[in-house]
């Protein structure tokens, strides 16, 4: 391979830069759109000569948009405020069933254990919808109607298996060696588990944990179905904004920006650990 | 970049009893707990799906058995929805697939400028699947879209994108194209780069032509790779709702009522419980099938793999 053309050189050059523009060019051109004016975004031809504005922003974040039949009251921010609330709660709750139950399958080969992580696995291959809807029907009974707990749990669909394939992964790789010699010196199993077996797969946790973040944050069907409106997250919220607010366009596309913003900065700023935890929950489950 | 190669991951486990017998059901019991509580939903499905069960007329609601099932089979509509399920998915699935590939070829080598590519094209994948839909749909906007523009630019003057029929089923799968790629090259990248070099640095040094070392060597060392980022993908994209449901709500017309887009609409829309559930299990039934035959391939092929080398 150390024999390049230049000929190639450039095709390869070239190659990438079409690539990258492809896949950069939207969220570009919506960071832009957000800070225009929707005078200068309905210019014909598209132009970048613009003073950059914030008021697109300060509308969504005070909650006062003016549009033509007067002005109207959004909740884009309780929307931001609701995604990161189920977010984190699945996560925590995940990592608190998930952790323990991987470490069960990791360690120890009981009877109906690879049942229930092939079930877990499963439900990866479930339409979604078919849990969904009949949950839509019968949340009112239980009492989970429009509560962040019967979304939490829902969420369970996505985080819980994410969380096991990989944390089992990990807990695979270390050898039970080391774990064992604790374990003869005396110490009981908990006290292995936490000073051992957890730092050792620390990394391997914390990959699993961002990316069932980001895939709870960026989950649009459950809250679709379960969620009214004061619960629900960025991705329903956008799209019930978008209905609503008809022509303006600046501030959907400045809702879009701060919806997208906290997973793409998260991606950029632990961007091994979600690799490392894409390939290896993809490759091993 | 750590990933467990075939070898690594078919290393005998070693079985240790580190606590009590009763203790891995302890830790388990959480995740089952979930799992019958999901379970629970899906046999309601199952049993809804054997029922004319309509919100709208709950006093007729009864058991039909598989009547809801005869009626899709003899309905256009469910074979337009098989039609354009499948369409989507041998679409979106192929160009990723050949996309992905030739993306992770050319970002191999670990450069520092390639590693940052890397990182670059991953955020589309981070992009919540329905906001990703509504941004392409503010850049086909007719009016101001900055695509309509471009489109109008190299001479397709009134390009309709996702309102169009004909071109609407172009326009997601573009959308799923920009979003999920980077999925398959960040699997096939960390496939690349984990492979034994060996084999490459004779095949360089005895002056085998590059095709020949890409389809003889590469592609079959990448197949195990390979088919676990189709498998996903597919699972994925025949169920897709997000994208579809964010841009068009299964229209214009019936031109992109996916599976899933189609359930939903029988239920909130005719109320409809027992088509829409007789229609997901289906689905279920499909995707089942699907994986089933590609574990098993994925199996002959690591075994391939794994006597090759």
């Amino acid at each position: 391979m150390e024999h390049t053309s230049i000929l190639e050189r450039l095709l390869r050059a070239a190659a990438l830069t079409v690539i990258v523009v492809f896949f950069m060019f939207p969220i570009v051109w919506i960071l832009l759109m957000s800070v225009q004016t929707n005078a200068t975004i309905l210019s014909d031809p598209p132009t970048l000569a613009f003073t950059p504005t914030l008021s697109n922003y300060t509308a969504l974040i005070t909650g006062q948009l003016d549009t033509q039949a007067g002005s109207l009251n959004i909740e884009f921010m309780q929307n931001l405020g609701n995604s990161a609330i189920l977010s984190v709660c699945s996560v925590v709750v995940a990592l608190l069933l998930g952790v323990p139950a991987a470490y069960a399958f990791a360690r120890h080969r009981f009877r109906g254990s690879e049942d229930i992580a092939f079930t877990l696995l499963s439900f990866r291959f479930a339409p979604p919808l078919l849990v969904v809807l009949p949950l839509s029907l019968y949340f009112q009974d239980i009492g989970l109607a429009d509560t962040y707990i019967g979304l939490i749990w829902v969420y369970q669909l996505i985080c819980l298996p994410l969380i096991l394939w990989i944390v089992r992964g990990y807990f695979e790789d270390i050898s039970p060696d080391i774990e064992h010699a604790y374990r003869i010196s005396g110490h009981s199993w908990l006290a292995t588990f936490r000073k051992i077996a957890l730092p050792l797969a620390g990394p391997g946790i914390a990959a699993a944990g961002l990316l069932a973040f980001i895939f709870a944050w960026n989950n649009f069907v459950f809250a679709l179905v379960l969620a009214s409106a004061d619960k629900q997250p960025v991705t329903v919220g956008a799209l019930a904004f978008v209905t609503a607010s008809g022509i303006q366009y600046g501030q959907i596309a400045a809702a879009i920006v701060l919806a997208i913003a906290p997973t793409l900065a998260l991606a950029i700023y632990a961007q091994r650990y979600l690799v490392e935890g894409l390939s290896l929950g993809a490759v091993k489950g | 970049m750590t990933v467990t190669t075939p070898e690594a991951a078919a290393a005998p486990r070693r079985r240790r009893r580190v606590g009590p017998k009763l203790l891995p059901y302890l830790l388990s019991l959480p995740a089952l707990l979930v799992c019958i509580g999901i379970l629970i939903p899906f046999f309601t499905s199952v049993f809804y799906s054997l029922q004319r069960y309509r919100l709208s007329q709950p006093w007729a609601r009864q058991m039909n058995w598989g009547e809801n099932y005869l009626n899709l089979l003899s309905d256009p509509s469910f074979w337009n929805t098989l039609k354009v399920s499948l369409s989507y998915t041998v679409l979106t699935v192929g160009v990723e697939l050949v996309l992905g590939l030739g993306i992770a070829l050319l970002l191999q080598k670990r450069t520092k400028l390639n590693n940052f590519l890397s990182i670059t094209l991953l955020l589309p994948l981070m992009t919540a699947p329905a906001l990703a839909a509504l941004m392409w749909k503010l850049m086909t906007n007719p009016n101001f879209g900055v695509l309509s523009y471009f489109a109008g630019v190299v001479g397709l003057e009134n390009f309709k994108w996702a309102s169009s029929p004909d071109t609407a089923l172009f326009t997601v799968v573009l959308v799923d194209v920009w979003v999920y790629t980077p999925f398959i090259m960040i699997l096939l990248l960390a496939g690349l780069r984990s492979l034994p070099r060996q084999p490459f640095e004779a095949a360089a040094l005895d002056g085998v032509p590059r095709t020949f070392v890409f389809w003889r060597i590469t592609l079959p060392m990448l197949m195990p790779y390979i088919l676990t980022a189709s498998l996903f993908r597919m699972l994925e994209s025949i169920q897709q709702f997000d994208i579809l449901y964010a841009m068009t709500q299964g229209g214009p017309g019936d031109t992109l009522t996916v599976f899933q887009v189609e359930a939903y609409l029988n239920f909130f829309q005719s109320t409809n419980v027992g088509r829409s559930a007789a229609l997901l299990l289906i689905l279920w039934a499909i995707t089942f099938v699907i994986s089933n035959s590609f574990i098993k391939n994925w199996l002959r092929l690591r075994e391939k793999a794994r006597g090759e080398t």
